[in-house]
């Protein structure tokens, strides 16, 4: 795939203790893609999200954002450049309502500081509330966001993270702790408004059906290196990728 | 919206019971104005339980109101409470300022005990520069001017509650307003998930400090007034245990919204005020009872037990 690359990480290492989980690693997040990062646990992918939005400063390498140098920026400088973060466990405001999370998420990007205006009046309300139509969670729009099942749960920590109006998207294990038969409509829900937003994202997933289907193009994480990158059916065909990481 | 008027309504019946409680009972004009006084401080209290912290040294704030103008009559003479009102004020910003850049560090326990240190630091020093302090004695306001004008004693007590009151309401006003806001609610935010408010791009430091220096500006008023109304500034009034009072006046009267310091502070001073008179050496005791009360059946404060009432008859 070519095209012009985003985020581009070089020579990245990080050990915990005996763990390798990133050892001198290069890899390209292309704009528009949706990049799946495939890999035994353990084997670094949540350590490559957590250096590429700040939370851990690796040992050696550098991450670039559209050629902007980002290694060891904390966390909140990132976001503002452009990348967001969904997470593994949705990390949400839980004694506020949903559109509130989303409404704070949106007065956090558009550096709405007034003390005085009240959250609730911002001009930004109908855009939030139609990015959660977009994300089929309107319907509970006013209810708590510590209340909601799982699933819903999932789409409003994605939800918020779009708020922000990224260029990139960064999501840990989007459909784990969901029900199966709900997997794909999440996912259905989740391409959908990446495509829309014209937002590029990077998912770590260990579905592989998950990843054949709505991937661009996968990476092998594997022991702290990249052991392969391609389109899906490509790198799913490889006999030491089905062995070592698919288990067949 | 409902929840403005909800507010509005509850801000016109504290008005008038302010205003009509000492027209019948005039000897309850100093009593109206220290409950008043005490809820604006207790306003900053609840704009930092939002955040999910419990400052147990907030008195230094009130204290360096209080001895603003205590020590503007020492060293300048005796001054105008509108004087008093702007530089307690700022004495106490800054203060906060100061204080807060250090404390909005930590979180829980340790924010609690480090601003129990600083306010006990305050103390000490109220307690023992004594030749410019008088030390454990304190300083005595006397009554000031208000906008220029004298007054005697009888009708300063009105006076002086009239201008309270319209503090206190203008204050509840616009602490609600501020915790409305975008910044208001990321105070909750910082107590639900301080994380993610990061991976917003916000610093979650800026937010509490901006809080932090709210809540200490709205100590200073509150330190003025009650040292006005009292015509005396003491080292007690920087005391954990008055941070306590604080703390203990606002669980009391709930933590969801502005109106709770109105009630709590109405409460918590009438029982120590009949208690007090009539059980000199257990008042504490009924006020811990009542807290004990408040704690079990009402978690979240009168307030919160009004509400709960009128949902369900609303339900009915």
């Amino acid at each position: 795939m070519t095209g012009k690359v985003l985020l581009q990480a070089r020579g990245l290492v990080i050990r915990f203790g005996g763990v390798v989980a990133a050892d001198n690693v290069d890899i390209d997040v292309i704009e528009g893609e949706k990049l799946a990062i495939i890999g035994p646990n353990g084997a670094g992918k949540t350590t490559f999200l957590n250096i590429a939005t700040g939370y851990l400063r690796p040992q050696a390498g550098t991450v670039q954002f559209e050629g902007k140098e980002i290694t060891a920026h904390p966390p909140r400088e990132i976001t503002r450049l452009g990348i967001a973060r969904a997470f593994q466990i949705p990390q949400l405001f839980r004694d506020h309502t949903v559109i509130e999370n989303l409404l704070i998420a949106a007065a956090a990007a558009n550096n709405r500081t007034s003390l005085f205006q009240p959250l609730h009046d911002m001009p930004e309300r109908a855009e939030m509330e139609a990015l959660l139509d977009l994300v089929s969670i309107g319907d509970v729009a006013d209810q708590k966001a510590g209340e909601l099942p799982e699933g819903k749960r999932k789409l409003a920590d994605i939800a918020v993270a779009l708020a922000l109006k990224p260029r990139l998207l960064l999501l840990d294990e989007p459909t784990s702790g969901v029900a199966s038969s709900e997997k794909l409509a999440i996912m259905d829900i989740l391409v959908s408004a990446l495509a829309q937003k014209r937002v590029t994202s990077v998912f770590v997933e260990h579905d592989m059906d998950m990843v054949t289907r709505y991937a661009d193009r996968v990476a092998v994480w594997n022991a702290g290196k990249i052991q392969t990158i391609g389109p899906p059916a490509a790198v799913l065909a490889d006999q030491s990728v089905r062995e070592q990481v698919i288990g067949i | 919206m409902g929840r403005a008027r909800t507010i509005y309504g509850a801000l016109a019946a504290v008005v008038l019971l302010a205003v009509g409680v000492p027209i019948l009972v005039p000897s309850m004009a100093t009593l109206v104005t220290l409950i008043l006084a005490k809820s604006i401080v207790v306003l900053g209290i609840i704009i930092l339980l939002q955040a999910g912290q419990v400052s147990f040294g907030h008195a230094m704030f009130f204290a360096a109101g209080a001895y603003t103008a205590g020590f503007w009559g020492r060293y300048l003479g005796v001054g105008d409470l509108v004087g008093y009102l702007l530089v307690g004020t700022v004495v106490a910003t800054v203060l906060g300022l100061l204080v807060g850049l250090f404390v909005v560090r930590y979180r829980e326990i340790f924010f609690g005990m480090l601003n129990l240190a600083f306010s006990m630091v305050l103390w000490s020093l109220l307690e023992k520069m004594f030749h410019y302090t008088n030390g454990a004695d304190g300083i005595r306001i006397p009554r000031p001017r208000i906008a220029g004008m004298t007054f005697s004693p009888e009708t300063f007590e009105f006076v002086l509650l009239g201008v309270t009151l319209a503090i206190a309401v203008a204050a509840t006003i616009a602490t609600q307003r501020y915790l409305d806001s975008p910044r208001g609610h990321m105070l909750g935010a910082i107590k639900t998930n301080e994380t993610r408010l990061e991976y917003l791009g916000v610093s979650a430091r800026r937010v509490l400090l901006i809080g932090y220096v709210i809540s200490a500006a709205l100590g200073g008023i509150g330190g003025v007034l009650v040292g006005v109304a009292q015509q005396i500034a003491t080292p007690e009034f920087a005391y954990w245990t008055k941070s306590g009072e604080f703390v203990f006046i606002a669980i009391l009267g709930g933590t969801a919204n502005a109106l709770g310091a109105f009630a709590g502070a109405a409460v918590f001073e009438l029982v120590r005020f009949y208690a007090s008179a009539k059980l000199a050496n257990t008042w504490q005791l009924i006020l811990g009872l009542v807290l004990i009360a408040i704690i079990l059946f009402a978690p979240n404060g009168l307030i919160g037990m009004w509400k709960r009432r009128r949902t369900a008859e609303a339900a009915r």
